[in-house]
């Protein structure tokens, strides 16, 4: 069962400090983190890592990454 | 996916010494002492040779911000990565932009130069710095707390290009009515005669460098305000690294062309008057934290389609039309006799702005 954050449309650190609060709240499982630059696909990507999580899966669609953590 | 090589720790580091080694060449070939690339103090010249504000001494239409515009433009066309964006709280945006330019011209520089004065001797930069620490650390607890100016959304691909279009309408105004010598005026456009306004390296250099910055800038993130704001919050050194590599790589250059000069009193474009060097950047970093980047940073991003980041460089400008206007800018001499007040004030904006703004994200 995976949670989402939807962080579209918003500017850094919005979308990292979304995923780390979320981190935070499941300790573990998966999150599916919604984005729209790569700006932000390489941060949430790099505090995911930094925290222990893996990025599973990144998908594309149209304009718009859709990340697959877990832990 | 193409791993992009700019993002790694190596790439921000690597475009850090890039800026870092170019700046003080600038310096070298013509740009202000300490001053080789100043974002603030660059849109402040364009504001003058725009007649929005008429100090005299600093009137030029710096070629280098138009490249940092165009050449990040460039960067995400050829990366796929430009993304036309608009509507987060723009009128917001604005207004930091103001007082983040109105913060930064009391204290006499962006961050960049703040690092490049440091790298130049320049012992005032230190409480620059400190200030700058201190708003993005305050603008960390307003993060913290729900501050977020909403989402955006996404827009038509001409909206993304109207800075980038601004920019390409000042660079051909500078080659319909190029500077003549001894003189303050060509056509439309306002120069300097004297003071830093007429210090500047060959256009074609600046506009060059410009660009190479902007792509760079692009690709790797790279961001002063970011940096601390990372660090402060996430206790990550990603930007940072790139950041110090900036400085050591200007001062390793400033070096070897003779250009450091360790001290306080007589540098280059600076004051001395500590107080109002830490509490102009304590206001221009809280600003920049709210906005979300540093004043080069806002450039790349409406390079890349970032409405929002537009709005932030127009109210810069703006700003600097207030700041001169209104004498709240700073000269060698010291503070102008409103910076104070002004100063106040932009900090009682920004405690508006951070208080008041935590709307849920939904």
């Amino acid at each position: 069962m995976s949670t989402t954050v939807d962080a579209r449309g918003l500017s850094c650190p919005q979308p990292v400090l979304m995923t780390l609060n979320k981190i935070k709240e499941i300790k573990k499982g998966e999150i599916i983190v919604k984005v729209d630059t790569d700006t932000s696909r390489e941060n949430v990507s790099r505090a995911a890592e930094s925290q222990g999580w893996e990025v599973a899966d990144i998908q594309k669609q149209e304009t718009e990454y859709q990340l697959t953590l877990q832990k | 996916m193409l791993k992009n090589f700019f993002v790694t720790r190596w790439g921000i580091i690597g475009v850090g010494c890039f800026i870092g080694a170019l700046a003080p060449l600038l310096q070298k070939l013509g740009n202000p002492g300490n001053m080789g690339i100043c974002v603030a103090c660059f849109e402040r010249d364009i504001a003058g040779a725009l007649g929005l504000h008429r100090a005299g001494v600093v009137q030029y239409m710096r070629p280098e911000i138009i490249g940092f515009v165009l050449g990040s433009l460039i960067a995400a066309y050829l990366f796929k990565e430009f993304r036309p964006r608009a509507g987060s709280a723009p009128i917001v945006r604005f207004v930091l932009g103001v007082f983040a330019m109105i913060g930064a011209l009391v204290f006499l520089g962006c961050p960049w130069r703040a690092l490049l004065r440091l790298a130049g001797g320049d012992g005032n930069a230190i409480f620059g710095l400190l200030g700058l620490t201190g708003g993005v650390w305050t603008g960390t607890l307003f993060l913290k707390g729900g501050y977020n100016l909403g989402r955006a959304q996404t827009s038509h691909t001409s909206a993304g290009w109207i800075l980038p279009l601004i920019m390409i309408g000042f660079l051909l105004l500078m080659l319909i009515f190029p500077q003549i010598e001894g003189e303050n005026k060509s056509g439309v456009l306002f120069y300097s005669i004297k003071g830093p306004g007429v210090m500047h390296a060959p256009l074609i250099i600046s506009l060059a460098i410009g660009l190479a910055i902007g792509f760079l800038a692009q690709r790797s993130r790279f961001c002063t305000m970011g940096a601390l704001r990372d660090l402060i919050l996430f206790k990550q050194i990603h930007l940072l690294s790139g950041v110090i590599a900036l400085a050591v790589s200007a001062f390793i250059v400033n070096l070897i062309t003779g250009q450091f000069h360790p001290g306080f009193a007589g540098q280059a474009v600076a004051h001395t008057m500590t107080l109002w060097n830490f509490s102009g950047m304590v206001l221009a970093g809280l600003a920049f934290a709210l906005a979300g980047g540093c004043p080069g940073r806002q450039l790349f991003l409406a390079g890349e389609g970032d409405g929002d980041a537009a709005i932030f460089v127009i109210g810069m400008i703006a700003g600097a039309a207030f700041a001169h206007n209104f004498g709240l800018a700073s000269s060698p001499a010291g503070v102008g006799p409103h910076g104070i007040a002004a100063v106040t004030i932009g900090f009682l904006v920004c405690l508006f702005i951070g208080f008041t703004m935590r709307k849920k994200i939904v």
